[in-house]
């Protein structure tokens, strides 16, 4: 590991290692061969360039710090475009300011990995302070439509699994998949349990090449559910890449079929294998009365309170969903429809507690928000569970 | 026999969408002879261009291409060029392009001095939508946008990137296509930033709107403002203010490149560094 943190390898064969977040997001990218960096400083994820600025290098990857935010996703996505695993991290105002370059990445379907370590918003908020305010940019941070993959870490070690996680999933769906941590996960420095790195190498996934002649290589003419085969520059296979509206070779086009085609494909190609990218938690959820649904750095603190409501003899149980987007709809509805009661737990004003009426299809969900700063803490939410139910 | 420009060209693109009588064909023409003269590899090639009428370029030429968001084609081009350092790497950008929306990342492209050829195609005005002001038209124009004549001061791009640290600049005008060739061939040559501001006429949306109804009108006023480096060097300050200077304006070979200065990271942290003293450090350090 970069820096000299001591290893353990433990009984199960895994590593243990103590760390921060943010390193363990970085350290994460480069042991699933990310080979390129480009971001711009910005708290609370400055952290992840300083680590892989020094771990990239000692691997033969390039890590650049860029004069801008806008450019610190375009240097990564042209690196990506190239050929090479490629990232950025950054916080909400970051987001922000890639946006538009997001969206490019979105409709010339480069994979992409995107740290977004959150804090209080909006503008420059609380730059100090945890938020989880970031989840409807998540959802739709550009303009236009398109169907964004983010994945939210909720534990230490979710900051390096997660990590990983997002960059195959970036080469399977070739597009940006976005990695929510927070200033509370992202700064938190406490022991993490990671798998070996043998174990991460073995199941990397790369994405897709085409083989045959350059003469039938068609980049963006492939089935109505599935992702562009982008080959890597330089290899024989010279094609274009647009955020125009494009063509089966990638050429600019304004041919009505095409141009509905494309963006239909651009959902489908997710949503059709939404089984490939859910990814969910339930926590004493079988015996439970209670339901209370949240991510991130805030469900440490619901566990928490699960059990210590239990021990009161009020049996709550949590629901946390790892993948955002596309979100557990399907499951979350199972779930409505079995418990009454449901709290939705998050650091915002409620940006998922919609999704999860929407899911869930009723309105009658209590929610227990927070925008301050600060995280919740246990007691918050006993104290809410017991008023409201 | 004549130049076949087929083998690099994409024949299906063809016509381009640029106007009758544009400049941007010539641009186009001269780059693929230059990269002819050199030999180089189209599959080495990589062309990225960003938004406006230099924006099409990208999807003209059969080399490995990226049309970019608007002004951001100077970082996409670096993340190319630092996980590639060993392709070519081309910007092809428009005033507005490069010099206004994108003009901080043309800065610290050039303050890198990282390898890539930088051609502005040079018109003074937003032509691909209709006559907007560029940071290149000359105060006094009209433009949709200051229809009294425009009051903002344009600058010369090629000064501000030489400031900013590009080891090659250069200016030429489609009207001098053979020069523009050479210069662009030196560009391709040169190890570092190397910046081409070719001038070039938008007799649609610049020239009919400001007394030059045609393309040789439009042409003619940008040889009336252009003189070549000697000749400009030679002017008193007061009349250096009436022209752009055009040839090689820098071409200094020893300036470290960024990719290469990169590459000393990446030795230092696979343990090829040696420990330097005080003193070395001190000669280490420039500001």
């Amino acid at each position: 590991m970069a820096g000299g943190d001591k290893v353990v390898i433990n009984e199960r064969g895994n590593r243990e290692i103590v760390m921060i977040g943010n390193h363990l997001a970085a350290q994460a990218a480069v042991d699933c061969g990310c080979k390129f960096f480009g971001g711009y400083p910005i708290t609370p994820s400055s952290e992840v360039m300083e680590y892989i600025s020094d771990a990239l290098p000692a691997v033969g990857g390039t890590c650049i710090q860029m004069e801008d935010e806008i450019a610190g996703v375009a240097v990564a996505t042209g690196a990506a475009m190239s050929g090479v695993r490629a990232m950025t991290a950054t916080s909400g105002p970051g987001i922000s300011l890639k946006a538009e370059n997001l969206g490019l990445a979105q409709m010339a379907e480069v994979p992409l990995v995107v740290v977004n370590v959150m804090r209080g918003g909006p503008s420059t908020g609380l730059p100090t302070r945890v938020a989880q305010g970031d989840i409807n940019q998540a959802k739709n941070p550009s303009h236009g439509d398109y169907k964004s993959i983010a994945l939210c870490a909720g534990t230490l070690a979710e900051c390096y699994t997660e990590t990983v996680r997002a960059f195959n999933l970036a080469d399977r769906f070739m597009q940006p998949v976005f990695v929510l941590l927070d200033a509370t996960l992202g700064l938190m420095h406490a022991k993490a349990e990671i798998p070996s790195l043998e174990e991460v190498q073995k199941n990397i996934v790369p994405r897709k090449k085409f083989e045959g002649d350059p003469k039938d290589y068609k980049p963006y003419g492939v089935a109505q559910d599935e992702p562009a085969v982008l080959n890597p520059m330089f290899q024989g296979y010279r094609y274009h890449f647009t955020g125009l509206h494009h063509d089966a070779n990638g050429f600019p086009t304004e041919e009505i079929e095409t141009c509905r085609k494309l963006i239909d494909r651009l959902f489908r190609k997710v949503e059709e294998h939404k089984d490939e990218i859910e990814s969910n938690e339930e926590f004493m959820i079988d015996d439970a009365d209670i339901l209370l649904i949240g991510y991130g750095s805030a469900s440490l603190s619901i566990k928490e309170a699960v059990m210590r409501l239990r021990e009161q003899g009020i049996k709550a149980g949590m629901f946390r969903p790892i993948t955002i987007w596309p979100s557990p709809e399907d499951r979350m509805y199972e779930l409505g429809q079995k418990f009454d009661k449901v709290m939705v737990v998050e650091l915002n004003q409620g940006q998922y507690l919609e999704e999860v009426q929407r899911s869930m299809g009723r309105r009658d969900i209590e929610k227990l928000t927070k925008t301050n700063g600060r995280p919740f803490s246990p007691q918050d939410i006993i104290d809410k569970v017991k008023e409201v139910f | 026999m004549a130049f076949n420009y087929d083998e690099y060209l994409r024949l299906e693109k063809m016509p381009t969408l640029w106007c009758w009588g544009c400049g941007d064909g010539i641009v186009l023409k001269a780059f693929v002879r230059a990269v002819d003269k050199l030999q180089i590899p189209k599959d080495d090639i990589c062309v990225v261009s960003g938004i406006g009428c230099s924006g099409r370029f990208s999807s003209y030429v059969d080399f490995n291409t990226i049309h970019t968001t608007h002004g951001r084609t100077p970082a996409y081009a670096t993340g190319v060029k630092l996980a590639n350092p060993d392709k070519t790497v081309v910007c092809v950008t428009g005033d507005g392009d490069a010099l206004a929306i994108g003009g901080n990342h043309t800065i610290h492209a050039a303050r890198r001095n990282i390898d890539i050829t930088f051609i502005v195609i040079q018109n003074f005005i937003y032509g691909l939508t209709n006559s907007q002001t560029s940071p290149t038209t000359p105060q006094g124009m009209w433009t949709v946008t200051q229809k009294i004549g425009n009051i903002d001061p344009a600058f010369d791009a090629c000064r501000l990137v030489e400031a900013a640290g590009a080891s090659f600049v250069a200016r030429e005008a489609v009207t001098k296509p053979k020069k523009l060739e050479k210069v662009i061939v030196e560009a391709l040559k040169h190890k570092g930033f190397a910046y081409v501001d070719a001038l070039t006429n938008c007799h649609i949306n610049l020239g009919r709107k400001n007394k030059m109804v045609s393309a040789m009108e439009t042409l003619d006023w940008i040889d009336s403002i252009t003189l070549t480096k000697p000749k400009y060097d030679a002017l008193s300050e007061e009349e250096k203010k009436k022209y752009l200077p055009t040839g090689i304006l820098k071409q200094d070979t020893e300036a470290e490149e960024y990719c290469e200065l990169y590459q000393r990271i990446i030795d230092a942290h696979q343990g090829k560094r040696a420990k330097i003293t005080r003193e070395e450090f001190d000669q280490k350090i420039t500001i």
